[in-house]
């Protein structure tokens, strides 16, 4: 047995790579032994800004001999057969065995030396490494077939114990020798072995583990923090990138100028942590103090020197910011939101004043509705300003910033608290992990916001293809479907898209509320109403992929959603329909319907068959029309009149399907999903029994046609609760 | 004209005594003479800057276009840079519508290329123990020049100082070989070496001349013409007759005056930007013809000298 050492050294790795990184050299390396016949007792990696390394224990120092056998064609095959199969062996026909007629070739493989295989293996794992970004450099870089490496590859430790497993890629051979901290530590480094990797390089300034390192600025910077009598903000994020940055983490506290808390607290810590990579610093009060924790890379001369170097950086990006907070507020929201007519939206869209007169027509509609439990003005108050702070100096600078910052100039002003958290909120939610708006106000300017978004872009035909997706439309939807669920938002989705089409158009009312010309284009107007309809489904469609990565089986979504488009109720009966589908009534029963189905199809008893004999005024026994059945209050009632006397199953299912299918239809317009599946559970045994002793397909036309209808009475009862011919399985 | 003689004459005389004397911590042009003297003692050719208007040292033929071939190139040189959207009327103790890169081209790429960045902060004053140099990844791209890098952004104490990138594309060919790019900020190299808060206190030179003597009215004048004064019908024109010229160039074979047209049409945009007039859309257009004009440039370039570097560098080929 023996340890095994790689580094792989090279130029400054991007911070963000670096975790990846490790985990990729662990499986490619484990996957290469595992194809040599050989395994690992245990496999450690290391990253720094400079090296990427792995420790490998207890290898065997030799792949273990094999035979292999191979199977070759039957005896008294053709010679072709058999020559090639030679070939491809590199055997002649005596050393072949025979079993049961059939040759087989046996290939003893003899073991390898490990470091044999270890230097065949290095530059495979090196020129395949998965490298988000690559790159050539130097020299060699004169073809493009040259080594590409995340950032330059200088050097390469390979030792398997004390020995150098000798390799080479492009010129750089493996040895044993390193650097160590590219300041402290200048000159050569050798490592003796796997085991001294870790000291040798801490004695030249470089500690190799990263988890190492981000303990000891998670730990550092807490505790700079506290002897300044601060608590630190915890930032997991800035604690990896740090780590990431660095081969000697020295946290050091600073602090800047008080003045500069007057700015909100989240644009101090955006600028610290975005652009400089700093953490920022509470009070016992658990307000942002004036400290910043930097993470330096050296054990300076002087960290004074260094902290006031950061300090100058800091206080340059604070003033900008302070600026930018001072000139924004010299003017109002709504002063603001004027400036919003010179920016395009988009080009076939109009500008985001449109968008904003859009939108705040919306949310008051959403209120006045009832959809939303909004105060309407209030909801359009807050829309008309809710883009003005994309024409702040602030979010200019600090994009990320659009909405919270427009909530703090809306506050400054004193608009109504629902106002400002309005503004500041309806953006949310933003990606899966966000919170979903939950105050009504907010509520409503946020949907309004998201479903005109998709209503325009679907209108002018920029729907997502494939993985392009420019406007986020997917996000858009995902979170209409969130806002929707999870404020219990009921409404149909189809008919409202196709109303809100209307309130768009509504015109326009000026300061005095006074009716002004519509600006928007009519024929836009058109083309939002036409693609209000791929909308509906583009809406479904994102839900069945929420609910997929919930759990949900999309193809029980699939069998609800032409039922329904209200999406919490459809979603409400997914779940039900999802835990009956799984029982074992459930299974049957699905059973029995696709049987029932299938006969109906092979019959041709489609939507439009009647029974024989009936007037088309007459009331349909077949119930195959849903119309009819829901003009019936969704019930089954119809007296059925049999002129032969029906066997006890088809009497059994026949009566089984009066108690069951009103009971289902009841339940389902009462929304107790779980209450129809257990009404459609009691089908279950009459349907199984029906196709045990009946035979559909009698000789007697009347008893076909009526044990037919019965069929499609089962099948209609099974609709009204989801179209199970959609369900697989 | 005999006494100016006579001065520059005095000057190159007593330069070459008082080379040894240079004070780059308190003098922005001694610093810059001092990398001048680091990158000629590593062979580097010392340019002058380009006598156009342009955005970035980048945009210096010696950069783009000498990035192309397969031929070496190492040099070093000034360029001033003008983003007239960053004009502050000369109120702004960090921003100017006007500045200096310096910039290094090194081709190939040398293995001890971030040493050699490293030796040149020390030789103007910044010692790695005293303060914390970090490379930090920052990948550079340029659409308009069809070009993209890696690499990163040099921080000195928490301070972006210079930008180090990789070429790996230019005018939409691979680098082959790759150049290494080193851009410095002079301005705010200087600022932190010399210790300085505002842009305009920056000693120029050690007999009492500042940054402020030298730029602050440009600065106010600029700022004013960039963003108000500037002629926005004459600019289109202008904007026009560039691209137009660009055309002209390329058609008669010679892709470095296009480049130039390319490089002008480019400025020209830019102060429209400066000026407002251009709405977000259209600066999508816009854009686009001057990349379309830089790229064929590079790309006009490219095939012109392909026969002479084919010939040179046998082997060799473009794509």
């Amino acid at each position: 047995m023996a340890d095994f050492l790689l580094e792989l050294r090279c130029e400054e790795i991007p911070a963000r790579m670096q975790p990846k990184a490790k985990e990729d050299l662990a499986r490619l390396f484990a996957d290469a032994l595992a194809k040599a016949g050989l395994a690992a007792g245990l496999i450690e990696t290391f990253a720094t800004p400079r090296r990427l390394a792995l420790i490998a224990k207890d290898l065997p120092l030799a792949t273990t001999a094999v035979s292999e056998e191979t199977k070759g064609p039957k005896v008294g095959a053709p010679p072709q057969a058999l020559e090639g199969f030679l070939r491809k062996v590199g055997l002649n026909a005596e050393q072949l065995t025979e079993r049961d007629g059939v040759y087989f070739a046996v290939v003893e493989k003899p073991g390898r030396d490990t470091a044999e295989v270890l230097a065949e293996t290095i530059p495979a794992i090196i020129r395949a490494f998965p490298w988000p970004k690559s790159m050539r450099w130097g020299a060699a870089s004169i073809t493009t077939e040259s080594l590409r490496w995340v950032r330059p590859l200088s050097g390469i430790i390979a030792l398997l114990d004390d020995a150098v497993v000798l390799c080479g890629i492009d010129g750089i051979v493996s040895g044993r020798t390193t650097e160590g901290h590219r300041f402290h530590h200048s000159g050569p480094v050798d490592i003796a072995n796997a085991g001294a990797y870790i000291e040798t390089l801490r004695a030249a300034h470089v500690i190799v583990h990263f988890s190492e390192r981000c303990k000891l600025i998670r730990e550092g910077a807490a505790k700079a923090a506290a002897e300044a009598g601060l608590t630190l903000v915890a930032d997991e994020g800035l604690v990896i990138e740090n780590a990431g940055l660095t081969e000697w983490p020295v946290p050091l506290l600073g602090r800047f100028d008080e003045a500069f808390l007057n700015v909100p607290p989240e644009v101090i810590q955006l600028t610290a942590r975005v652009n400089q990579k700093y953490f920022v610093c509470e009070d016992s009060a658990g307000k942002l103090a004036n400290a910043f924790v930097c993470t330096a890379n050296i054990d300076a001369i002087d960290p004074a020197v260094v902290v006031d170097g950061n300090r100058k950086v800091l206080a340059a990006r604070l003033s900008d910011a302070r600026f930018f907070w001072e000139q924004d507020q010299k003017k109002t929201l709504a002063e603001h939101a004027k400036g919003l007519e010179r920016i395009t939206f988009h080009e076939k869209l109009g500008t985001v004043a449109d968008k904003v007169e859009r939108v705040a027509k919306l949310a008051r509609w959403l209120c006045e509705e009832g959809i939303v439990a909004g105060n309407p003005d209030l909801a359009e108050h807050a829309a008309r300003l809710c883009k003005a702070d994309l024409v702040t100096e602030m979010v200019g600078e600090f994009p990320e910033l659009q909405g919270l910052m427009g909530g703090y100039y809306a506050a400054k002003e004193g608009l109504p608290q629902e106002v400002a958290e309005a503004i500041r909120d309806h953006y949310k939610p933003v990606g899966q992990g966000d919170d979903v708006p939950t105050a009504p106000v907010t509520v409503a300017v946020s949907l309004a916001d998201k479903l005109d978004t998709l209503m325009c872009f679907f209108a002018i035909d920029e729907k997502p293809t494939g993985s392009k997706d420019p406007f986020a439309l997917r996000r858009a939807a995902l979170s209409v479907i969130r806002l929707v669920l999870e404020n219990g938002l009921r409404f149909s989705v189809d008919s409202t898209l196709e109303t809100m089409t209307d309130v768009i158009s509504m015109g326009r009312r000026d300061d005095e509320g006074q009716a002004c010309r519509d600006d928007l284009d009519a024929l836009l107007l058109n083309e939002i109403a036409s693609g209000s309809a791929g909308l509906h489904w583009f809406i479904l469609d994102r839900l069945k992929v929420q609910q997929r990565d919930a759990g949900i089986r999309h193809d029980l979504v699939d069998a609800v959603i032409a039922k329904d488009d209200d999406l919490v109720r459809l979603l409400a009966r997914v779940h039900a329909l999802q835990a009956f589908v799984t029982t074992e009534d459930g299974t049957n029963l699905l059973a029995g319907y696709k049987r029932a189905a299938n006969i109906l199809k092979k019959e041709g008893w489609d939507a439009q068959s009647r029974l024989p004999g009936l007037d088309p005024g007459s009331r349909s026994l077949s119930g195959d029309d849903e119309e009819a059945g829901s003009r019936l209050g969704g019930r089954d009632d119809v007296v059925v009149q049999l002129s032969y006397t029906p066997e006890p199953a088809e009497a059994a299912l026949i009566d089984a399907l009066a108690a069951a299918a009103p009971r289902a239809a009841d339940a389902v317009g009462e929304e107790r999903f779980a209450d129809a599946m257990a009404a459609l559970a009691t089908l279950r045994a009459p349907i199984d029994r029906f196709f045990e002793e009946v035979i559909v397909n009698d000789a007697d036309a009347n008893k076909r046609a009526a044990r037919l209808a019965l069929l499609a009475r089962f099948r209609n009862a099974v609709h009204r609760v989801a179209d199970f011919s959609r369900i697989e399985g | 004209m005999a006494t100016a003689m006579e001065s520059i004459a005095k000057t190159a005389l007593g330069e070459s005594s008082v080379t040894a004397s240079r004070d780059p911590a308190r003098s922005f042009q001694d610093m810059i003479l001092t990398l001048h003297d680091f990158w000629s003692a590593q062979g580097c050719v010392i340019l002058q800057p380009y006598d156009m208007r342009m955005g970035a040292g980048t945009f210096h033929t010696a950069t783009t276009l000498r990035a192309l071939g397969p031929q070496p190139w190492n040099a070093a040189f000034v360029q001033p840079c003008r983003r007239p959207t960053d004009g502050r009327y000369g109120e702004n103790p960090n921003r100017l519508q006007h500045y200096y890169q310096y910039q290094v081209i090194l081709k190939p790429s040398p293995s001890d290329i971030q040493e050699l960045y490293l030796k040149s902060l020390n030789a103007i004053g910044i010692d790695p123990l005293a303060h914390d140099i970090r490379f930090v990844e920052d990948d550079w791209e340029s659409p308009t020049l069809g070009a993209w890098g890696l690499g990163w952004e040099v921080w000195c104490d928490g301070m972006e100082v210079t930008q180090f990138t990789y070429f790996q594309q230019m005018g939409g060919f691979d680098c082959k070989p790759v150049a290494g790019e080193l851009t410095y900020g002079l301005e705010r190299l200087a600022m932190y070496i010399q210790g300085v808060d505002n842009v305009y206190d920056l000693a120029f030179n050690t007999a009492g001349v500042s940054y402020g003597d030298v730029f602050l009215e440009n600065e106010r004048q600029m700022s004013k013409w960039n963003f108000e004064v500037a002629d926005t019908a004459a600019l289109f024109d202008l904007f026009a007759k560039a691209e137009a010229e660009c055309r002209n160039a390329l058609s008669a074979g010679v892709p470095i005056a296009a480049y130039e047209q390319a490089v002008e049409a480019s400025h020209v945009f830019n102060l429209l930007q400066a000026r407002g007039v251009i709405s977000v859309q259209e600066r999508a257009s816009y854009m686009g013809r001057v990349r379309d004009l830089a790229r064929s440039s590079c790309e006009s370039y490219a095939a012109k000298m392909t026969p002479e570097w084919e010939a040179k560098y046998p082997g060799w080929s473009l794509v």
